[in-house]
């Protein structure tokens, strides 16, 4: 549905996107992740024909945007970050116009306009200013307009930055809601947006992607250097921590507190080396008393800030290299 | 040009739900009455006069309120234009709704021409309150009818040609105040630039003079079409739309 080669956008001095590529099938959720200034929202002005890149191709629904723009935007509903709306208009008279634009043809409009009100939820205030409308509100009649021509393309610049934890839920039901009819990238920068409604991770880091795999794959991925969670009593924490390094195939050992003797341990194996019944035996052969052993999941967070923050690593081995 | 109707719709809607096309006028009635006041009273005792000394001149309505009163109302455009065009585009630019324009399936030009024509036809409904006071003149006298709608072609021409310059001023700010500014100076530089060729013979001041509005309006206010004068205002108006183009286009390189 979505596919993108090579592009690059340069402005006077940075770049702001450098040479990304990735496809995107119908029907899927592709969550686009990265810090602020990662380049999500100018791919987003690439793929929605707001702007046109340097350099590369990107395409929609076929149609490339910088030789079919007007093809491409009629198959896409686009949200930017902060939703672009009239204040002076009333609500409905908002999506009226917006359907206009949209070529949707008059006799379906009003029909068009009280479906989307309702299932976005604003059926309530379509009679309202948009400028006496709440933060939430306004996000919703944001999304309304992005959905009003029911594009094959759905994309949505942090749907849920501003809103308070209860209409972030209802706006992430409703993008979930979206997904069968809808192919839909949205980006964020909250990790726990991306677990809960998308299929599909897109890391982006300074321009770049850094991964991009389904959120089961890429929290596994990073899961094969397990981390597990050791707690022994029966010696000094030092000790116990000496112990633990020793075994073979441990990178880190973390101390996690202790209490009542019982000291907590979050010990990091090498990628690909399960090493729990070596630290079982290496506790059980001290003459400890080894209270709980389990494997800790990352979440996607940590494997976001793992890739993040490994990019920065090797920037700047490389700069070191060069010097 | 279904689109183009779409676009000029709401940009009305907006002039009329804000207070700014109700203040225009308003403003413009009173200006534009107190100059037809004028011109009437001026009229009126001219003629007084001229009966008492028993002399009868032909007082020519047309000629001796209708003219100046056209003349004065190009000078007036000059000053309203820019608070009409001045929120166009650098609104949108503002609120971010330029994204929604620009990424829905509709071409730049239509978007243009859509605020074009709707700052156009503010203006004359603007004019159209002038009417209602010309309205005095037929009902009280036997003015000639055609030259006078040949000036108001001449006015509607010339707020063409002022509201493109001033929908291009507008693309490049998100500042209406400075587009309005920026746009004031452009007319009233266009005005002003008549004068050098009063005094000034060299082929700069000439050309200069030929760039003046007030000089291609005034053959419009006697009732005069002159094709060179229509094409003056004809570029003016391809001229600013084209740079509104050009520069909507460079928005989206640099955006």
């Amino acid at each position: 549905m979505i596919k993108v080669e090579n592009l690059t956008k340069r402005y006077d001095r940075n770049i702001a996107v450098n040479d990304i590529s990735f496809e995107v099938s119908k029907g899927q959720i592709v969550g686009f992740l990265g810090p602020n200034g990662a380049g999500k929202t100018t791919t987003m002005r690439i793929l929605t024909c707001f702007m046109p890149p340097t350099s590369g191709r990107a395409s929609v629904a076929g149609f490339d945007v910088l030789e079919q723009p007007l093809e491409v935007k009629k198959r896409i509903g686009y949200l930017p970050e902060s939703p672009p709306l009239y204040p002076e208009m009333e609500v409905h008279e908002y999506l009226a116009f917006v359907g206009r634009l949209k070529g949707i043809p008059s006799a379906d409009l009003p029909r068009r306009v009280a479906e989307v009100s309702e299932r976005c939820a604003i059926s309530d205030v379509s009679k309202k200013l948009i400028s006496k409308l709440s933060k939430g509100y306004r996000q919703r009649v944001g999304l309304a307009q992005a959905i009003l021509h029911n594009p094959d393309v759905l994309i949505l610049d942090e749907p849920t930055a501003g809103l308070d934890p209860k209409q972030i839920h209802e706006t992430r039901q409703l993008i979930r809601s979206l997904a069968g009819e809808h192919t839909i990238i949205l980006s964020t920068h909250i990790l726990p947006e991306v677990e809960q409604t998308c299929d599909h991770v897109i890391i982006i880091s300074k321009g770049r992607i850094v991964a991009q795999d389904t959120v089961e794959n890429l929290t596994s991925r990073l899961r094969g250097q397990e981390a597990v969670l050791v707690e022994v009593a029966g010696a000094g924490a030092g000790e116990i921590r000496g112990a633990l390094s020793a075994v073979p195939g441990v990178a880190r050992v973390q101390e996690k507190g202790s209490r009542n003797g019982l000291h907590a341990f979050e010990v990091e194996s090498e990628p690909g080396r399960n090493v729990r019944a070596e630290l079982a035996r290496k506790v059980v052969e001290s003459g400890w008393a080894l209270h709980e052993l389990r494997p800790v999941a990352m979440s996607l967070e940590e494997v976001f800030l793992e890739l993040t923050a490994s990019e920065k690593a090797e920037a700047a081995a490389a700069k070191g290299g060069r010097q | 040009m279904k689109n183009i109707w779409t676009i000029c719709r709401k940009e009305l809607k907006s002039y009329f739900a804000s207070p700014i096309a109700w203040l225009l006028l308003a403003m413009f009635a009173t200006i534009f009455g107190f100059f037809f006041w004028n011109a009437v009273g001026y009229f009126v005792s001219v003629s007084m006069q001229s009966t008492m000394f028993g002399r009868s001149f032909p007082m020519d309505v047309n000629e001796m309120i209708i003219r100046p009163l056209l003349m004065n109302t190009s000078v007036i455009g000059l000053f309203l234009i820019p608070l009409i065009s001045m929120r166009l585009f650098a609104e949108e630019k503002r609120q971010g709704t330029i994204e929604l324009l620009m990424t829905s399936p509709v071409r730049d030009m239509e978007v243009i021409l859509g605020k074009w024509l709707a700052a156009l036809i503010l203006y004359a409904c603007l004019l159209g309150i002038s009417l209602l006071d010309m309205a005095f003149l037929f009902a009280y006298g036997r003015p000639d009818w055609r030259p006078m709608l040949v000036g108001y072609a001449g006015l509607i021409l010339q707020a063409g040609g002022l509201l493109a310059i001033g929908t291009f001023i507008s693309t490049t700010t998100r500042n209406q105040i400075i587009a309005g500014a920026v746009t004031f100076g452009a007319c009233l530089l266009l005005w002003v630039f008549e004068w050098v060729a009063g005094y000034e013979t060299a082929t700069w001041a000439t050309v200069m003079g030929y760039m003046s509005v007030v000089r291609h309006f005034e053959p419009f206010s006697k009732g005069v079409i002159d094709s060179k004068d229509a094409v003056y205002f004809l570029s003016l108006i391809f001229l600013g739309l084209f740079l509104t183009s050009r520069s909507l286009e460079s928005l989206r390189w640099r955006a």
